[in-house]
């Protein structure tokens, strides 16, 4: 049972990153009706501006914990939301009006691009960092000497992204551009006739699903202490179910999903095989899309000729 | 068509200098904050396991600035071009002579390629170079079925290959296992046949069935599914198949792959340097260069055959219904056409002529692993149908041979190779979304008159 726990525990800390990066194709997915191929690179690219900004903090002599937490969370985010929407303004925007397997094949190769600069720039083997936050509680110990432990750092990722989703959910449901990011998905050429920057409102969706995909790549970084240029390709496949799995479009949705994948993969390495929870997670896609195409909390998609 | 191309032409005013610096200057500011720490900083593993980092300022710099003068240039040549949208009409006279050239092109391609063995035998890079380019336009011509005739967005293509590759690999190994009934009790027993110097022709269309029968398999699921989610589903299933290539390691080797895969046979003759070789038996001197002619000819027969099969089913029936559902799925559907069989025979015949190529990639390399099947491959052969204008055969042809002499040329520039394919996928879509062979020669015609439509004419399907 302890063992269980354990692992329920590790799980919705991996369910949280998949949750936060999920939420980005999601948003994009509801506005553009496009899968944005590269968010999962995206998120590496969250991962090493984190690493890198942390490197620098710390070698400029900064050593309180919390300060650094702060600033590269906060550099991260800002240059990595950069990323989206310069990605969007490259790859994606002069194809609004093109036929519709563009964008897709598009953001394949804006995918092969982020990945293989991040390869060019900052070299192809994995980079560990020490551990940034350390030790944790023990919640239970049972009389075989299995102990449930929940870190500290498992504590600060689930805490961030409850937090940051508070924001985003205050920004999308309560805040002038959440209005104009509602009434775009619904239909872009009224929202344009009503006077909503529909350009700008893009660009801004863009930018906050690389913000919060930065996030995750910082709470990957703390949590697992190691990125490399590949990470985002899996990662993203799976944020993409999570998404998926908890109906495409919406966004307490790709949260759920997201908690989902986690959970499941985490069950399936602890009490199936290690090898195959990619597997397993591939497959939910799969099985998710053949039998239940609007996922959780999805709305059915209509369609008209 | 002419008069709103020529209304926006006069709409935008010409930008002065100020204007371009100014976004000249953004882009650089943009490229600053995206690359000082990316490629100001570079990090590294120290040797004791401590990350380090040193700065490279210069680097930085030369980009912001390659940036900035970029910016100008693109801003200056859009200028000089004039807006976006005026070059697609293109002079009839143009179109006309293109047309003429491109129907002479094919024989002429066709005739260099059966003589690239004689005219280049001493030159066995080259040949090398002419199978690798040779097995990608198959790979093309049969993901132009899936692609480019059914419409269906398949990004797992490379699994088929690798199911063809490991079929042909494992069954040469294994044997060929054969049911046997029998009155005693387990009444089936399994005899595995040794295949011997025959074992590449009696494999090869196994191989394929096999992989049609994997095609099958993946249609049955996605046959509700279009566009986006299509891609993702296959994308998943390409990464599902490595995945347990890698990992099942009792049958396949795992990450180590499989070794000593038995060479093509000239119809059962082995091109050995022994006696009963066929250098031996013709009595002349062995060289490892026939080899190498041989499998030459034979990815060319095996390509020209996938092409032949891809234009004759076009004619059929069954690949009017693809393109017609390429065209509109629910129109199709109304007009009484079977869409699961359409679907599931366009997956099959793309799915085997994949499998086809692998188990050749297996014969010919003589060891596969699974790093040979990454999405990767998918997204290159992808990149060669949609570069080729999907669904035109001598696009494909002409793309894949751009693509793999490209990647050939830049072979010293091993790291950057895949940073420039994503580049110029980006840049085509923007640039040509439909291919630089931008046509589709409709298939029926209502009258006798032959047209070939510009493909920015036609509209694609959901697909």
């Amino acid at each position: 049972m302890d063992y269980f726990f354990q692992q329920l525990i590790n799980g919705l800390v991996l369910g949280s990153i998949y949750g936060l990066i999920a939420i980005g194709y999601t948003m994009v997915y509801g506005i553009v009706g496009m899968i944005n191929f590269a968010h999962g690179d995206i998120f590496m690219i969250g991962g090493f501006i984190a690493l890198i900004t942390f490197l620098v903090l710390v070698s400029i002599g900064l050593t309180f914990v919390p300060v650094i937490l702060l600033v590269v969370l906060l550099v991260s985010m800002a240059v990595t939301a950069l990323y989206g929407w310069t990605v969007e303004r490259i790859a994606y925007r002069p194809l609004r009006q093109s036929f519709r397997l563009a964008p897709m094949l598009s953001a394949i190769g804006m995918s092969f691009v982020l990945s293989n600069f991040s390869q060019v720039a900052q070299g192809a083997r994995v980079k560990p960092i020490p551990p940034v936050i350390t030790g944790g509680y023990t919640l239970h110990e049972s009389a075989a000497g299995f102990a449930v432990q929940l870190s500290n750092v498992q504590i600060v990722v689930v805490v961030t992204t409850v937090v940051l989703l508070a924001i985003f959910t205050w920004l999308v449901a309560r805040t002038r551009f959440g209005r104009d990011m509602r009434a775009c998905e619904q239909d872009q050429t009224m929202a344009a006739l009503l006077g909503v920057d529909v350009d700008r409102t893009i660009s801004m969706t863009f930018v906050i699903g690389a913000a919060l995909a930065a996030v995750a790549g910082m709470m990957y970084l703390l949590y697992y202490g190691l990125v490399d240029f590949f990470m985002g390709f899996v990662a993203g496949i799976k944020a993409f179910t999570a998404a998926v799995l908890g109906g495409i479009g919406s966004l307490p949705g790709a949260m759920l999903g997201g908690l989902a994948i986690g959970l499941i993969e985490t069950f399936w390495s602890a009490y199936c095989s290690v090898e195959y929870k990619d597997v397993a997670a591939f497959s939910i896609l799969i099985i998710v899309l053949i039998f239940l195409p609007t996922g959780l909390l999805g709305r059915p998609e209509v369609e008209k000729v | 068509m002419a008069l709103p191309v020529a209304d926006r032409s006069t709409a935008k005013t010409p930008s002065t200098f100020g204007f371009i610096f100014k976004k000249a200057a953004l882009s650089a500011l943009v490229a600053l904050a995206l690359f000082s720490l990316m490629i100001g900083i570079r990090t590294e593993a120290g040797p004791s396991g401590q990350l380090i980092y040193w700065t490279r300022f210069g680097d930085l710099a030369a980009i912001v600035a390659a940036v900035f003068v970029g910016s100008i240039l693109v801003e200056l040549l859009r200028q000089w071009l004039g807006p976006a949208g005026t070059r697609t009409i293109v002079p009839p006279r143009i179109t006309e002579g293109l047309s003429v050239a491109s129907r002479f092109l094919a024989p002429a391609l066709l005739v260099f390629a059966l003589l690239v063995p004689v005219i280049f035998y001493n030159q066995r890079y080259l040949l090398d170079l002419g199978i690798l380019v040779l097995t990608y336009v198959m790979l093309g011509w049969g993901l132009n079925v899936v692609v480019g005739l059914a419409g269906l967005l398949d990004l797992g293509y490379v699994a088929f290959y690798a199911v063809g590759a490991y079929s042909y690999a494992l069954l040469a190994q294994y044997g060929l296992p054969l049911p046997l009934l029998s009155t005693a009790y387990p009444f089936i027993t399994v005899e595995h046949l040794q295949l011997g110097p025959w074992a590449f022709w009696v494999l090869l269309p196994v191989s394929g069935l096999l992989a049609a029968l994997w095609g099958v398999l993946l249609g049955f699921p996605v046959l509700r599914l279009r566009g986006d989610y299509l891609a993702i589903v296959t994308l998943a299933f390409g990464e599902i198949i490595r995945l347990v290539i890698l990992n099942w390691q009792d049958l396949t080797g795992g990450p180590n792959g499989i070794s000593g895969i038995p060479r093509p046979t000239l119809f059962g003759i082995p091109l050995n340097p022994g006696p009963n070789g066929l250098a031996g038996m013709l009595g002349i001197p062995f060289s490892p260069t026939h080899r190498l002619v041989f499998l030459f000819y034979l990815i060319l027969a095996l390509a020209l055959l996938t092409n032949w099969v891809a234009i004759r089913l076009r004619r059929l029936p069954i690949g009017r219904a693809w393109e017609a559902m390429r065209e509109d799925e629910v129109a199709c559907r109304a007009l009484g056409i079977n869409i699961t069989t359409t679907k599931l025979s366009a997956f099959a015949t793309g799915a085997m002529f994949g499998g086809f190529a692998g188990a050749f990639f297996a014969t010919r390399q003589g060891f596969i692993s699974p790093e040979s099947f990454t999405f990767q491959e998918s997204a290159l052969v992808l990149a060669i149908v949609v570069l080729g204008g999907m669904g035109s055969q001598l696009g494909v042809a002409l793309a894949a041979l751009t693509m793999i002499g490209g990647f050939e040329l830049f072979r010293g520039l091993e790291q950057y190779r895949m940073l420039v394919f994503g580049g110029v996928m980006v840049l085509l879509m923007i640039w040509r979304p439909r291919g630089l062979v931008g046509h589709r020669a409709p298939s029926v015609f209502l009258h006798r008159e032959r047209t070939t439509i510009s493909s920015d004419m036609v509209k694609e399907g959901r697909g």
